[in-house]
C-alpha cells in the first residue's frame, strides 16, 4: 500500500516529532511512507477565517500533491475533517478542481482512522508506561466521528494508564484563529479545560491534534502545572526501546 | 421598559471580555446551562427515532420555504375563512405601525405580551410606548428583565443571567403588590408573579402573541408555554394580535407530530412543556389578527447557505450547549437572537455593517456542539465559515493572510520561512508584541524546533 | 406594491431554482406499549400531578370525594356519573375566579409524554374554565390514552380550540430548574377510569 503522509503546516513547523512519530509507527506496521515534499498547508485557516479565496488555492495544490496514493494520513483530527468534510463544499460541483476533490478526499485519513479501519489494528505493540488522560478535539469526535478510536489505541499500550478526562467532549478554546480574534473567551474556555486536565492527575495530555494541544499546552505551562502534551502518534510510535533514551521526541 | 439592541457599541470580543471577569455572571450561566444541558440529553435519548425526527424536521422546514409564497398564501387563506384578520409587514416599522392601530382601534392603551422573539425583534414594546400603549410582560423571565431595566440574556429564559437572590432584590425594589416578607426560593418568586399579575389577566382587554408554529393547511397557530401566562393572553382578552415571522409556518397539521416532539424536548428538556395552546381564526369569538413579518427573512430566504438559518424554531439548545454562550453570556451579542444561532441570524437580519454585527460570525470557536444539538440539523459552523468570507475584513489582517496564503502556497517558500523561525528560535520573547499577544497574555508559546519536518524528511529520506 | 404582493415577490425570487425536497418520515407513527394505562400515569406522576388510576365504576365516589368543601366549575355535556354537587356554569371570568376548581374530561391523552389534550368538546368547557380556576381535575377513559404523539396529533381537530396539558403549571425561569404552580392551575389531579 502506497501510503502518503499528510503532516500538516503546524506539525510540520512547530511539531517535527509527530511527523517523525507517524513515519515509525507505520512502518513499523509494515506500511510504505512516502512524504510528497510539494505539501504545504490544507487551508483550514484561510477558508475558516474568511479568505475562501486563499483557502481554494490550498486545496487545489492539495488535491494535485496527494493524487494517486492508497491513503493518505494526517496526524490531526481537524485538518483531516477540513479536507474530507469542508473541501466537498468549497468548490461547487462541474467547476474546476470539483473532480479531483471528488476523488482524493475519502482516501484521506486521521491517523487514528487508518489504523483501526484500513490496517485493522488496534495494538500497534507500543509501551509508554505513564499516566495519561485524553482529549477528543472538537473536529475528530463532532467532526470526524472518531469515536472511540483513539482510546482503544491507547488501553492497548503496554503500562500506560488512561484516566478519563471530565468534560471532555467540550471545545478547549482554540478555534484556530478564534484564540487571538477572542482572547478573552478563548483563555476562559482554556482555562477551564486544564482544570479538568489538572483534575485527572495525569502526567500527560494526549490528543490526535496537536493545535488544540499548543493551546491547552500552553495554559498548563504558563500556569506551571508540569503536565506535558503529546500527540496520539509519538505515544504509539512508544516502544521499551526508545522509552530507555527517553521519548519519542 | 427595557431598551432595545439595535444601535449597540462595541463588538464581541470586546463585550466578552468584559463578560468573562464577572463572577456573578459566569456562576449563573454554568449552573444554568449545566443543568439544562443534562436534562435535555435525558429526554433525547430516551427516543430512539430522535436522529429520524431530526431529519424529519429539517426537511419539513426546507419544504416550507422552499414553497414559503404557496404557504403563505394558504395560510392567509386559511385564517379568513376562520374569521381571522391577516396582515403583512416588510420591516419593524411596518408591523409596529400595524399593531400600533389595531391596539388604538379597541380603545385600550394597555396590552398583555406573551413572551415572543418576533415582537422583541421589531421593539414593539417602545414602538407602543411612543404612542401611549403601555404593554406588559407576562413571562415569569421577561417580567424580571422588564422590571430590572434589562436586555435579554436568551431565546428561552431571557433572565437566565440573573440568579435567584438578584431576582428577589429585582421584585422587591420594583414589583407592586410584593409580599414584604418574600424569599428567594423560586416557588416563592412565582408566586409573587402569580398574585402580581393576576388583575391584570383578568381585566385586560388586548393581548400581543408570537408563535411558534403556523399550520398553512389549517390556519392554525400553535405556543408552547409553561406557566399558563400564554393561556391567559390567548384566551381572555376580546382582541389577540399575534406578530409572526413568515418562516414560522409549517405546510401540514400531520406535520407537528414531528415538532411537537422536537421542541420541548430541545428547549426545556422535558418529554412535553406545561402547555401548548393551538387556536384558528376566531377561536370562541375573539377578534383575531395575525400580523405576518418579513423583516429582512427574505434576505436570508435569498441566501443559499444562509437560508438553513430560517430553520430555527427558537429551541435554544444551542445557546445551552456553546461554551462561547456559556462564558461570554448573550448580551455579548448585542441582539435579541443570542447564542450560535444569534451568531448566523442577527448578521443576516440586520447585514454586517456596524462593527458588532460584523464580528458576530467570529464568535465561535467552530467546535460543532451546536450543530450536533439542532433540532432542524442547522449546520452552524457552515454558516458562520460562510459568513466570514462575506464580511469586510479589517486591512491588516487582509495583508497579513495575503502574505501567509503566499508563503503556503509554494513549498520553497514556506521551508524558507520555517528555517528563519528556527534560526531566531532562541530569541523570539515570550510575551509578544502587537497583536500576537493576545496569544501569550495567557498562553506560552511553543519551542520552535530547530528543523522542520521536511528538512529532518530531506536529511534522512532523500539521502 | 401592497407589502403582500412585495413579500411574496421576495419569498419567490429568493427561492427561485432551490431543489424540490422530499421529506423522509422514517420516525415512530405508531408506539407499541405494553401497559398504556400504567405508562401515562407514570409520566403524568413525573411532573407531580396527582393520579389515581380507579375502575370506571368507582370514578364517581373518587370525583366526590375529591371535590367535597370546592367550589366546582362544571363544564357543559360533563357524563352525568361525573357531576359534582353545587357545579358552578362558570360563564363569566369574575365567576370562574371565584371558584375554587373544575373537573373536566379530555380529547385525547398522550401516555409517552403524559400529556393530556382538551378541545373544549363536551364535559372539556371553554379554554379559560380551565385555566383560571387553581385545580383541575381531568378524568381520562383509558381509551383515549394513545401511545406517542403522532397518534394523538392523527385524532385530534385542528379546528377546534385545543389545548395541551403537561402537568400543573410551571416555570424554569429561575436557573432553569422547574417548579409547579404559576398562572395556570397550580394543582392538577388525573383519575384514569379503566
Amino acid at each position: 500500500m502506497r501510503v502518503a503522509l499528510f503532516i500538516t503546516c503546524v506539525n510540520d513547523t512547530l511539531f517535527p516529532g509527530t511527523g517523525k512519530a507517524v513515519v515509525s509507527l507505520l512502518r513499523r506496521l509494515g506500511c510504505e511512507v512516502d512524504f510528497p515534499t510539494a505539501q504545504t498547508c490544507c487551508g483550514q485557516m484561510h477558508v475558516n477565517t474568511g479568505y475562501r479565496q486563499e483557502g481554494v488555492r490550498l486545496a487545489r495544490r492539495f488535491t494535485e500533491v496527494f493524487a494517486g496514493y492508497d491513503a493518505v494520513v494526517a496526524p490531526s483530527g481537524s485538518c483531516a475533517a477540513m479536507v474530507r468534510e469542508q473541501y466537498p463544499k468549497l468548490v461547487r460541483p462541474g467547476s474546476r478542481g470539483a473532480a479531483a476533490i471528488a476523488e482524493v478526499t475519502p482516501k484521506v485519513y486521521e491517523l487514528s482512522e487508518f489504523l483501526l479501519d484500513v490496517l485493522k489494528v488496534d495494538d500497534v505493540g507500543a509501551y509508554f508506561p505513564h499516566r495519561v488522560t485524553y482529549h477528543p478535539t472538537c473536529h475528530s469526535l463532532r467532526g470526524l466521528h472518531l469515536g472511540d478510536r483513539p482510546t482503544r489505541l491507547l488501553q492497548n499500550v503496554r503500562g500506560l494508564e488512561l484516566v478519563p478526562l471530565p468534560a471532555a467532549d467540550e471545545c478547549c478554546g482554540f478555534g484556530g484563529t478564534f484564540s487571538v480574534k477572542n482572547p478573552a473567551v478563548s483563555a476562559a474556555m482554556g482555562a477551564d479545560k486544564a482544570r479538568s486536565v489538572l483534575d485527572t492527575g495525569a502526567e500527560v495530555l494526549c490528543a490526535a491534534d496537536n493545535s488544540c494541544l499548543m493551546h491547552i499546552g500552553g495554559t498548563l505551562s504558563r500556569q506551571r502545572t508540569g503536565v506535558r502534551i503529546m500527540h496520539l502518534a509519538e505515544i504509539l510510535a512508544s516502544t521499551e526501546a526508545s522509552s530507555q533514551g527517553g521519548d519519542a521526541q | 421598559m427595557s431598551a432595545t439592541f439595535i444601535g449597540m457599541p462595541g463588538n464581541f470580543p470586546q463585550n466578552a471580555a468584559k463578560a468573562v471577569q464577572n463572577s456573578q455572571l459566569r456562576y449563573n450561566l454554568r449552573k444554568a446551562t449545566h443543568t439544562i444541558r443534562g436534562k435535555r440529553a435525558n429526554v433525547v435519548n430516551e427516543l430512539p427515532d430522535w436522529q429520524e425526527l431530526r431529519a424529519a424536521g429539517k426537511a419539513i422546514k426546507d419544504d416550507t420555504l422552499r414553497h414559503l409564497d404557496r404557504y403563505l398564501v394558504q395560510m392567509e387563506e386559511a385564517v379568513t375563512r376562520a374569521g381571522g384578520h391577516v396582515h403583512w409587514a416588510r420591516d419593524a416599522d411596518e408591523a409596529n405601525r400595524i399593531v400600533t392601530r389595531l391596539v388604538q382601534a379597541t380603545g385600550e392603551s394597555e396590552v398583555v405580551k406573551v413572551k415572543s422573539m418576533a415582537t422583541q425583534e421589531i421593539g414593539l414594546n417602545e414602538a407602543l410606548a411612543a404612542q401611549g400603549i403601555t404593554a406588559y410582560e407576562t413571562d415569569l423571565a421577561e417580567l424580571i428583565v422588564q422590571l430590572g431595566d434589562d436586555f435579554p440574556s436568551h431565546i428561552l429564559v431571557p433572565a437566565i443571567h440573573r440568579n435567584r437572590a438578584e431576582i428577589r432584590e429585582i421584585f422587591l425594589d420594583k414589583m407592586r403588590p410584593v409580599p414584604a416578607d418574600l424569599t428567594d426560593e423560586p416557588r416563592a418568586l412565582a408566586e409573587a408573579a402569580r398574585l402580581h399579575l393576576r388583575e391584570r389577566f383578568l381585566k385586560s382587554k388586548v393581548a400581543v402573541s408570537g408563535a411558534n408554529f403556523m399550520i398553512a393547511e389549517t390556519g392554525t397557530l400553535v405556543v408552547l408555554e409553561s406557566e399558563g401566562n400564554g393561556r391567559m393572553c390567548l384566551t381572555l382578552p376580546e382582541t389577540l394580535i399575534s406578530v409572526v415571522g413568515i418562516e414560522k409556518l409549517l405546510p401540514s397539521w400531520r406535520d407537528l407530530e414531528v415538532f411537537m416532539q422536537l421542541l420541548p424536548r430541545s428547549s426545556t428538556g422535558e418529554r412535553m412543556n406545561p402547555y401548548t395552546s393551538m387556536w384558528t381564526g376566531s377561536t370562541e369569538g375573539q377578534d383575531f389578527h395575525l400580523v405576518l413579518l418579513d423583516n429582512g427573512r427574505t434576505n436570508v430566504l435569498a441566501d443559499e447557505v444562509g437560508r438553513q438559518a430560517l430553520r430555527c424554531i427558537r429551541c435554544s439548545a444551542c445557546l445551552n450547549v456553546c461554551p462561547v454562550y456559556e462564558r461570554a453570556g448573550g448580551h455579548a451579542y448585542g441582539s435579541v437572537y443570542p447564542g450560535p444561532i444569534g451568531a448566523i441570524l442577527t448578521p443576516q437580519l440586520r447585514g454586517m455593517s456596524s462593527e458588532l454585527d460584523a464580528s458576530l460570525p467570529y464568535a465561535s470557536s467552530l467546535c460543532g456542539a451546536c450543530y450536533e444539538v439542532c433540532p432542524v440539523a442547522i449546520d452552524i459552523p457552515e454558516v458562520l465559515v460562510d459568513l466570514r468570507a462575506k464580511v469586510h475584513h479589517a486591512p491588516a489582517e487582509r495583508a497579513g493572510m495575503r502574505v501567509a496564503g503566499w508563503i503556503l502556497n509554494d513549498e520553497v517558500r514556506l521551508s524558507k520561512a520555517q528555517r528563519l523561525a528556527s534560526r531566531f528560535r532562541k530569541v523570539v520573547p515570550k510575551r509578544l508584541p502587537g497583536p500576537l499577544s493576545a496569544w501569550t497574555d495567557t498562553r506560552d508559546l511553543p519551542e520552535i524546533p530547530e528543523e522542520s519536518f521536511r528538512d529532518w524528511w530531506e536529511r534522512n529520506e532523500r539521502a | 406594491m401592497s407589502a403582500r404582493d412585495e413579500i411574496l415577490a421576495r419569498v419567490r425570487r429568493a427561492v427561485e431554482g432551490a431543489p424540490e425536497v422530499a421529506i423522509p418520515r422514517g420516525y415512530r407513527t405508531t408506539v407499541r406499549v405494553a401497559d398504556l394505562v400504567g405508562l401515562f400515569a407514570e409520566r403524568v406522576d413525573d411532573y407531580r400531578a396527582v393520579v389515581h388510576v380507579l375502575p370506571s365504576a368507582e370514578v364517581p365516589g373518587k370525583i366526590a370525594e375529591l371535590v367535597a368543601g370546592r367550589r366546582m366549575v362544571v363544564p357543559d355535556g360533563l357524563p352525568p356519573e361525573w357531576q359534582v354537587p353545587g357545579g358552578v356554569a362558570g360563564g363569566t371570568v369574575a365567576e370562574l375566579d371565584g371558584a375554587d376548581g373544575v373537573v373536566t374530561g379530555c380529547a385525547v391523552a398522550i401516555a409517552e409524554t403524559g400529556t393530556i389534550v382538551l378541545d373544549a368538546g363536551p364535559g372539556q368547557g371553554r379554554r379559560a374554565q380551565t385555566l383560571v380556576p387553581d385545580y383541575h381535575l381531568c378524568v381520562v377513559r383509558a381509551d383515549q390514552i394513545v401511545a406517542g404523539v403522532p397518534e394523538a396529533v392523527a385524532r385530534l381537530d385542528p379546528v377546534r380550540p385545543l389545548t395541551w396539558i403537561s402537568g400543573p403549571s410551571a416555570t424554569s425561569d429561575i436557573e432553569l430548574n422547574r417548579v409547579e404552580g404559576v398562572h395556570g392551575p397550580r394543582t392538577l389531579e388525573v383519575i384514569i377510569s379503566t
